[in-house]
């Protein structure tokens, strides 16, 4: 890792863990609804909403309650989204006149952004027209991540409240996540990105002269759109001159913002944050880099301050960031040694003060290796899924432990609020297997850990396994399953494995060479994001209802601490050996071989 | 159960018209009003104010007296700037071997004394397909070429990459850099 990586690193951990703290605190004020500046002057908005809804703010919800709320309003988030893109070629805002996205990526994307997902089985600027983008994508980018914010507000109600069957209120919790928290920051964001040359306007497509023009080979087409032949049968070919370019553009910043707040990662153009006017600088990497993991590492203080015991919330903190940084040294020293088939060509991969080298396929310059390998596994750890480089032409290690970051189940940051909550499931598993190493009944946060909660917290750590392998298994077998996989190989077998390892733990990101806008993968990934969101977050629910139940236990002798260094080590070693006893043997066939093939060695 | 249906269509009809439209147009508004050139495109301008290219989109260039940008993926044709894309060519796909060595050989045949290790990124693809930038070593490579095209002495076009050279950012973030289309236009004398 060269000197300058270490210093970009070291900058984003610090401001990220410094920001952690009053952004963490705030949001506790938040969701306790304790008065503070921002909230007292947007109270009368907030009651408004209430009003339009025909919302009473003051009505308890039980658990189940809660889980029917949250299942009702994302099942019409989704119909929304499907519609627009149905109908989108005679609603207004499409000045490029796209046609009607067809039923089953329509189905995918529907999902896909409601899940917070954001699996992009299309490319943005060819398929969605500009209404489709503001009123179906941003709204649903708003609103899954202030769902998983809701749910992870009442999962810590379960551990403060003792005696109760209420676990506070769907709708308010929403309102206030968008309210209070993300749409300010959004506001913040997107128009620091815009003054770094994000774009945000409604006009059509710009078209400029090239300074050098191009001459294009292509098949001639008939008046029909047909390849023309000729009397022997072989296609003719016309050359064309292309003396312009088209540059796409859009109201792009507005959504970028959120789409890196809420750990969305919905892409306004096809290429993600690799597209320049969508992550111009180094400047706009580092803030939606810095978005990224801002909400989930700063919700881990607003657990601790609302369980009244803020070290609880260092402690998982410092377990999610002790794994994060690990793996950035992997990927980062993975990327930068590069390609070895390519130095043998005499290619210079070096660092230097004149070039960042490494393998720099499927990479932008002015992120060079450290922002591009640091961002891969930023998005992976938090299930964000944006990209400001190609994953599919990483290494294979560097592209291994984003794939693996995901499959541990999204928890290290993991999204906004899903991450914490899945992380805390963990914590529940870790004092488990801690209390029946010495004997005693298990406790966590003053809450006695039973037969119940150990067999929905078991529910929601095997299920996104299921979901992966089961459908990985399921698309080497099939015939359309194989026949989209873009490179040869074991590699093309990693591209299945991290689809299903993106769409299973609802992360988004892609190995971008798999065709996957076909119908199989668009149904088959569709029914796994539906299934890891909500069979994930109805256990959960069902957890903390379970817990308000109980009374509080008192710390006693035989109480396992929950805040020191030593349950660090024990929360992080049940993630990751849950992590690799389930997917080593699928790495084994895909990013281990690949590595092997490309060192020579076999 | 109908009462939570009842709530939860009108929740995101509310939030549809706050998060949909209220929020964009009011981000588009601020941003034409703060950054009227960012927002649409950071477009590059001539004399009459007509564009001539975007400070952020690399175009293909493929003549000796240009500097070459990056090898470009999208289609039907390079910096295709409606239509971004990577070539997500893994790393040992023979495919990534044979795009690689050809452009070494276009690069070695335009510029046949030229014995200098080839920096990486002049082979390979950018992630967006419209990378407007290289390295300061892909472009340092290539001015033997450009000075015998042009019949320009070399020091001026080193004084030229460094007037179109942007450092890292508050000098630690992203990577030192040269902006392709203007070093260019600044080789035709378009801008200054």
């Amino acid at each position: 890792m060269t000197e300058n990586a270490v210093a970009q690193f070291a900058i984003y951990m610090l401001t990220l863990l410094t920001l952690a703290k009053p952004l963490g605190w705030y949001m506790a004020c938040i969701y306790q609804n304790q008065p503070i500046g921002v909230n007292r002057w947007l109270t009368s908005v907030e009651n408004f909403i209430y009003r339009l809804s025909r919302i009473n703010p003051n009505e308890e919800m039980r658990w189940t309650d809660y889980a029917i709320a949250v299942l009702a309003f994302n099942l019409l988030g989704i119909l929304s989204v499907f519609t627009l893109q149905r109908l989108q070629s005679i609603l207004p805002f499409n000045p490029q006149q796209l046609p009607d996205v067809n039923p089953d990526l329509a189905f995918n994307t529907a999902i896909s952004f409601a899940t917070n997902t954001n699996w992009q089985a299309y490319s943005g600027e060819l398929t969605m027209s500009y209404l489709t983008q503001m009123l179906g994508l941003t709204v649903q980018n708003f609103l899954s991540a202030a769902t998983g914010m809701a749910v992870l507000a009442a999962f810590s109600r379960g551990f403060t409240r003792r005696n109760s069957n209420t676990l506070g209120n769907f709708w308010v919790d929403l309102t206030r996540s968008i309210l209070y928290i993300l749409l300010p920051l959004s506001l913040l964001w997107s128009l620091a990105l815009v003054g770094q040359g994000v774009v945000q306007t409604f006009n059509p497509y710009q078209t400029i002269p090239l300074t050098e023009k191009l001459e294009l080979t292509q098949p001639k087409l008939d008046a029909n759109g047909q390849t023309w032949k000729d009397e022997g049968g072989n296609t003719v070919m016309e050359t064309l001159e292309v003396r312009e370019q088209t540059l796409a553009l859009g109201p792009a910043a507005s959504q970028i913002a959120i789409k890196q707040l809420g750990t969305n990662g919905g892409g306004f153009f096809n290429v993600n944050s690799a597209h320049p006017f969508e992550n111009p600088t180094p400047l706009s990497n580092f803030l939606e880099m810095l978005a990224i993991l801002l909400i989930p590492a700063a919700l881990c203080h607003t657990f601790g301050t609302m369980v009244g015991d803020t070290r609880q919330g260092w402690a998982i903190l410092a377990a999610m960031s002790l794994v994060f940084v690990t793996l950035v040294a992997v990927t980062v020293n993975a990327e930068q040694i590069g390609n070895p088939q390519l130095s043998a060509l005499g290619v210079d991969q070096a660092a230097s003060s004149f070039q960042s080298g490494g393998n720099m396929e499927g990479k932008e310059v002015r992120f060079g290796i450290a922002n591009s390998s640091l961002w891969a596994v930023a998005t992976t750890a938090a299930s964000n899924g944006s990209v400001n480089a190609m994953l599919d032409s990483f290494t294979p290690i560097g592209g291994m432990v984003p794939m693996w970051l995901m499959q541990l189940g999204e928890v290290i940051f993991g999204g906004v609020g899903s991450g914490l909550y899945g992380m805390l499931v963990f914590a529940i598993i870790a004092v488990f297997v801690a209390g029946l190493m010495i004997g005693r009944t298990p406790e966590y946060l003053g809450k006695k850990i039973e037969a119940y909660e150990m067999k929905m917290a078991a529910i929601v750590i095997l299920i996104p396994p299921l979901l992966v392998l089961g459908g990985t298994a399921v698309a080497v077998l099939a015939d359309a399953g194989k026949l989209a996989v873009f490179n040869p190989e074991a590699h093309g077998f990693s591209e299945i494995l991290y689809a299903f390892s993106s769409a299973g733990n609802n992360n988004g990101s892609a190995f971008g060479g798999l065709s996957a806008n076909s119908a199989f993968y668009n149904i088959l990934l569709g029914l796994s994001m539906l299934c890891s969101r909500y069979w994930l977050i109805v256990p959960v629910l069902a957890i903390a209802g379970s817990l308000a139940e109980k009374k509080i236990v008192p710390f006693g002798h035989g109480t396992l601490p929950t805040h020191t260094p030593l349950f660090v080590l024990l929360l992080i070693t049940t993630v990751l050996l849950v992590g690799a006893l389930t997917f080593v043997p699928a790495l084994a066939l895909g990013p281990v071989v690949e590595h092997l093939i490309m060192l020579g060695l076999t | 159960m109908k009462k939570q249906l009842i709530s939860a269509g009108l929740m995101l009809l509310v939030w549809t018209v706050i998060t949909g439209v209220a929020y964009p147009f009011a981000v588009t508004g601020l941003a034409k009003l703060l950054f009227p050139v960012q927002a649409n495109g950071s477009l590059i301008t001539g004399n009459q104010g007509e564009p001539l290219g975007s400070a952020l989109i690399g175009q293909a260039f493929s003549d000796p007296k240009y500097f070459w940008g990056r090898p470009s993926a999208t289609s039907p044709y390079s910096y295709n700037a409606g239509a971004s894309s990577g070539s997500n060519l893994g790393p040992t796909n023979p495919a990534l071997m044979e795009s690689v060595k050809a452009r070494i050989e276009a690069l070695r045949v335009a510029d046949p004394d030229n014995r200098l290790p080839i920096p990486v990124d002049l082979i390979t693809s950018s992630a967006s397909g419209l990378d407007p930038h290289i390295s300061l070593a892909a472009a340092f490579y290539q001015t033997n070429r450009v000075a015998k095209a042009r019949k320009m002495p070399i020091h001026t076009l080193h004084a030229l990459i460094k007037a179109n050279t942007e450092p890292r950012q508050w000098f630690i973030l992203g990577e030192p850099r040269v902006n392709v289309l203007r070093l260019n236009m600044a080789l035709d004398g378009k801008t200054r």
